[in-house]
């Protein structure tokens, strides 16, 4: 593998005394894709939080092991959370736009960090949006509210406001699982288009959109890493006949 | 057979629903209509902007009236930024846990409090011990503790309102759990924390037994000045209320002047309750788009 921007070394994640990932280590490729997959309750949604500590606001939670960032460990003592969540942005499953207007949603994570001035704010919306394949559509709206917007647009709008920031990496949690086709290809072309300038870790339950916009896949299973490797590997030759069963359709 | 069984018993049911909304209104309309027909008679300017005079058989109520505010004002200063900060720290900050569930009864427990126990703690505390006399103070301090367990419940079920989905999206921003607070809960908690809050203070503009140990006077005989009436003691409308319709030596010649304060004081409730419903509204309409 070239350059691993982020990885694992034996990862394990507990609910109170629910050993929700078990020595979890693998890792992902600068500007690329890595999908996580698995059937529902196999922790690969918890995996993808623990990767910018979203968990830590899960009370009765506790980790073991590193999580490798820019070569620091992210669950060292003396890692500042704050800053972390503003490299390593997140998607969720269901789209959270604030009730805010369009443009008041994209500046929000600016405003937070601290930039005021107007005309780097509207510069920065504006390229998010467009980044985020929604200028068009939105552009004469931006004074809007984010909640007319329809549920794919909401989604994209929600990738435009963790563009603004300027993350290293994105963490996608089922981000078209809501959605209907259309707006699923639309999201799906969007990550092939973000993946020049991001990484990006997006979990799914869609194998076929895994295999469609993933270069690396992992297969999660009961809170264990089964198999991790080249998508096309995964879906055509996995060495496990557990991934086999799972690719195939067999369970899930 | 069966269906008809069926038909029967619905039609049963929504009957005893719909009779007791209707039992409801009727009471209230009932009282309404009683104190208004007894008392829209007195009220006239006079009434309303004069003190009364007499032996209390004539005049109006004017000091009761700005009694009953500047209590209301202090109540507000002490309940609404303890209330809300206390709910703030419990929702947001606390560790869920043995203490804050013990803390969350106490509260609740508090707010079961008979108000004549809390007259009796504030003539305690406030009075006697810091010494604040009998005085709008004390009487504000007191009331203020009598409706902070609502303001808090209140405010605690407001921020519980707002999805978490806008705290999470906030942090993985790279929010402080502050900057959170501040920018994208708060904003849509508000508007709740004050509707419960003018709800408990409508309820303790009413109240007279907490006031009555701390500062309430019979009859206070100046007109009540700002500032210096703060320390003084005072004329209140649900005490005024008590004394013309049981303690006033000429009971029955009062007694339109007693339903002239009973409305009055039902009219101030009233619009205040109103006040909580626009801002629900407002908010309501302002949640669903912007």
């Amino acid at each position: 593998m070239d350059e691993l921007i982020l990885y694992t070394e034996h990862f394990n994640f507990y609910y109170g005394n629910f050993h929700a990932l078990k020595n979890i280590s693998m890792g992902m490729e600068a500007h690329k894709v890595t999908a996580l997959i698995g059937p529902s309750g196999c922790g690969k949604s918890t995996f993808l939080r623990s990767l910018n500590r979203m968990n830590d606001i899960i009370p009765g939670t506790r980790v073991e092991g590193k999580v490798i960032f820019d070569g620091n460990d992210i669950y060292e003592k003396n890692v500042d959370v704050v800053d972390l969540r503003r490299k390593i942005g997140m998607v969720f499953q269901k789209s959270n736009p604030f009730p805010k207007s369009i443009f008041d949603n994209v500046a929000y994570g600016l405003y937070i960090n601290g930039e005021r001035n107007k005309s780097i704010i509207a510069d920065r919306v504006e390229e998010s949006l467009t980044g985020a394949a929604l200028w068009d559509e939105v552009k004469d709206r931006l004074d809007k509210s984010a909640l007319d917007l329809s549920g794919g647009q909401q989604q994209r709008l929600c990738i435009a406001r963790a563009l603004a920031i300027k993350p290293e990496i994105i963490l996608m949690d089922e981000p078209a699982s809501a959605l209907d086709p259309i707006a699923t290809q639309k999201i799906e072309e969007l990550i092939f288009e973000l993946k020049n300038e991001y990484t990006i870790v997006i979990v799914t339950h869609n194998m076929q959109q895994a295999a469609r916009v993933s270069d690396f896949t992992a297969f999660f299973y009961l809170g264990e890493l089964i198999e991790f490797g080249d998508t096309e590997r995964i879906f055509t030759n996995p060495k496990l006949k557990k991934t086999e069963d799972y690719v195939t359709g067999r369970f899930g | 057979m069966k269906r008809k069984w069926r038909d029967m018993e619905q039609a049963l049911g929504f009957t005893v629903l719909r009779l007791s909304a209707v039992i409801i209104i009727v009471i209230l309309a009932f009282i309404l209509y009683d104190v208004f027909s007894k008392g829209a008679g007195v009220i006239n300017w006079e009434f309303l902007s004069d003190k009364p005079r007499k032996g209390m058989t004539e005049g109006g109520i004017w000091p009761a009236i700005v009694g009953t505010f500047w209590v209301s004002l202090v109540t507000v200063i002490v309940s609404v930024p303890i209330g809300m900060f206390t709910a703030i720290y419990l929702n947001e900050y606390a560790k869920q846990g043995r203490l804050i569930r013990i803390i969350r009864l106490a509260i609740r427990n508090l707010s079961g409090v008979p108000s004549i126990v809390y007259g009796l703690f504030g003539f305690a505390l406030f009075t006697l011990m810091l010494n604040l006399g009998l005085s709008v103070i004390s009487s504000g301090l007191t009331l203020g503790l009598l409706t902070l367990p609502w303001t808090i419940t209140a405010s605690e079920e407001a921020l519980k309102t707002v999805p978490r989905s806008y705290r999470e999206g906030a942090l993985a921003l790279g929010a402080t759990k502050w900057q959170t607070i501040r920018t994208n809960v708060l904003p849509y908690a508000v508007p709740g924390m004050l509707t419960g809050t003018i709800l408990g203070l409508a309820r303790a503009a009413g109240e007279t037994a907490p006031i009555l140990f701390t500062g309430v006077a019979f009859f206070w005989p100046v007109l009540p000045k700002f500032p210096q009436m703060l320390s003084q003691q005072f004329m209140a409308l649900p005490y005024h209320l008590f004394i013309m319709s049981t303690q006033h030596h000429e009971i029955v010649k009062v007694r339109p002047l007693a339903y002239g304060t009973a409305l009055v004081l039902i009219f101030l409730i009233v619009l205040m309750n109103s006040v909580a419903v626009v801002i629900r509204y407002r908010f309501r309409k302002k949640y669903k788009r912007v």
